[in-house]
């Protein structure tokens, strides 16, 4: 018994000291950016990395901000992501319903062309898009983002297909019984139901549209289309010698992803498991 | 109006533009680069036919075929990656305090832009940068600009996007493991198995098709690989990858080679098919496998 216990704490022990290192991995590379992101231009190059800032200055968030162009990238990304989200998890849902509650001719077929559309090397093939968008006269435009982020993927439709299963049929049934169109079910029965597919379905996209850098890279290079991603790539031109000022823009970027995870972190969990095992 | 008719309407208007867009921006684009691949373009001259030279051009040229050889380290940067996350989900499925703080923590970076993560590990690796001052403290001074050097920079990298991408694994793991029901490791306990034995005869065998697919994944991510080396390097001292090479010659690089480029992207295409079909023979045979049981 006593033998028992001993190898506990050791277990005990062992199990801890892995995951704090683990988390140690994690955190170091960035405790140096948060910290000088507080630093001045001269604090940051004559002290350690690990040091605490003495002179504790907002100013790099400020110059990340104005000169940096993140309040353009922010301004920008919200109305991309807010005007694609909607329009994406929108259609994303209505392919879900006609695919679960329909059965036509071409069902199975239009199931395999969004299936196929997943293995498609999509930066890549950003050669013939680019391409099309020119000729299509929308490049460098906020619209090309809009139009690019609005497609609705396999993963999506999966998510809403599943909690689709869980809305039972005798909903719509009883609905036609009381002489309810088709359009009517959709908005006033199902789409209600749907909500947490689509707060799912919404969180994972988002973060993704968020996180982009191809897309405005290739198609919105002009600087007042910046998005989050490209106004912080574009710091490593002006402040390749300030990387105070580019801690501030790493912060200024990472923090509202912070943010919706800490409130959302099942949510996103959730999605992640779901879309992943049903590919 | 009728239900039928109201359906056959229904399923028009709610397709139409899910469908005109994947076309239009999906599968449009996979024809044309299939097209483009048979062509000597440079975008703004006229294009002439050359057949499947570009191809030929891919395997003879060194420029282009190292860049691919690269992927390697991804790869097996990945394996290493699958190989922490499925220790660390083992340890966290037994009885551990703050759970759901250190798998937070340990997935965060996953949904860090990636720009921010090249930028945090340019930091990192420069000449005084972290990496530096963590070595000061055990006395090796040095001013190592670490991503310049040849034979390390291609294995920090992968080291980087292990940093970037393990949390994904590990949550996958961690669902995977959970739902395996708890009686079983308290039956197995009782029987006296130890952490070992349980993970080899419990966990191992009912997590091996999450590994399965978190390996295809691995490999697909390893060819497209393009963000982290670009950032931080922008593909110099041999770090280029395939997609950074496909996406210089054929969208925002000097000199466009779009006919070129478009066979490279065709080649990924294939490579990522065949990794695809590959799955898919081995899932099946899972299946049946089961179904014999």
């Amino acid at each position: 018994m006593k033998n028992y216990k001993y190898k506990q704490v050791i277990t005990n022990i062992l199990k801890y000291t892995i995951m704090i290192m683990a988390v140690l991995v994690v955190v170091v590379p960035i405790v140096p950016i948060v910290l000088g992101s507080f630093k001045d231009s001269v604090e940051f190059q004559t002290s350690d990395v690990f040091e605490l800032p003495k002179s504790f200055t907002l100013s790099n968030y400020v110059t990340a901000f104005t000169d940096g162009n993140m309040m353009m990238g922010f301004i920008n990304t919200v109305l991309i992501l807010v005007i694609s989200l909607a329009i994406s998890i929108l259609t994303g849902a209505m392919t879900a319903y006609v695919l679960h509650r329909f059965n036509f001719k071409g069902h199975g077929k239009i199931k395999a062309l969004f299936l196929i559309a997943a293995l498609l090397p999509s930066i890549t093939n950003n050669i013939a898009t680019f391409q099309i968008v020119s000729r299509l006269g929308i490049f460098n435009t906020r619209f090309v983002g809009i139009l690019l982020f609005s497609g609705t993927d396999i993963i999506s439709v999966y998510i809403m297909l599943q909690f689709l299963d869980n809305i039972s049929v005798s909903l719509d049934e009883s609905a036609m019984m009381d002489g309810a169109s088709y359009f009517k079910i959709f908005f006033k029965i199902i789409l209600p139901l749907l909500m947490p597919a689509a707060i799912t379905v919404g969180i994972i996209k988002g973060v993704a549209i968020y996180n982009d850098f191809i897309t405005p890279y290739l198609f919105m290079p002009s600087s007042e289309l910046a998005m989050i991603s490209t106004a912080l790539f574009n710091f490593k031109g002006p402040f390749a010698a300030q990387w105070e000022v580019i801690s501030a823009g790493i912060i200024i970027t990472a923090l509202p992803i912070l943010v919706i995870f800490l409130i959302s972190q099942k949510w996103i969990y959730n999605g992640l498991v779901l879309g992943a095992v049903k590919e | 109006m009728s239900y039928k008719k109201q359906k056959n309407l229904i399923i028009i208007l709610f397709l139409s533009i899910p469908i005109l867009l994947l076309l239009m921006f999906t599968y449009l684009p996979t024809v044309l680069v299939a097209y483009f691949s048979t062509l000597n373009w440079s975008g703004t001259d006229d294009a002439t036919f050359v057949g499947f030279q570009n191809y030929i051009a891919i395997v003879r040229s060194a420029d282009i075929f190292m860049p691919l050889l690269n992927s390697v380290y991804y790869f097996i940067g990945a394996l290493i990656q699958m190989a922490i996350a499925l220790f660390l989900a083992t340890v966290l499925s037994f009885k551990i305090k703050f759970k759901n703080f250190f798998k937070g923590m340990l997935f965060f970076p996953y949904l860090i832009n990636g720009i921010a993560v090249g930028l945090i590990f340019t930091f990192f690796f420069r000449e005084n940068g972290v990496l530096n001052e963590i070595l000061s403290w055990f006395g090796h001074n040095s001013t190592t600009d670490w991503l310049r050097i040849d034979i390390l920079n291609n294995s920090l990298l992968a080291g980087v996007s292990i940093w970037k991408y393990m949390g994904f694994n590990l949550v996958m793991f961690i669902g995977a493991i959970q739902s395996i029901s708890s009686d079983i490791y308290e039956a197995a306990e009782i029987d006296g198995a130890n952490k070992f034995q349980i993970f080899r005869h419990i966990i191992f065998p009912s997590i091996k098709n999450i590994i399965l697919l978190n390996l295809i994944l691995a490999i697909k991510g390893a060819v497209s690989v393009y963000e982290l080396p670009y950032i931080m390097t922008g593909g110099q001292w041999n770090t280029s990858t395939f997609v950074i090479k496909t996406i210089q010659l054929g969208i925002n690089g000097r000199f466009l080679q779009i006919g070129l480029a478009s066979a490279m992207s065709f080649v990924l295409f294939a490579i990522i098919m065949l990794v695809t079909r590959l799955q898919q023979i081995l899932f099946k045979e899972k299946e049946q496998e089961n179904h014999l049981k």
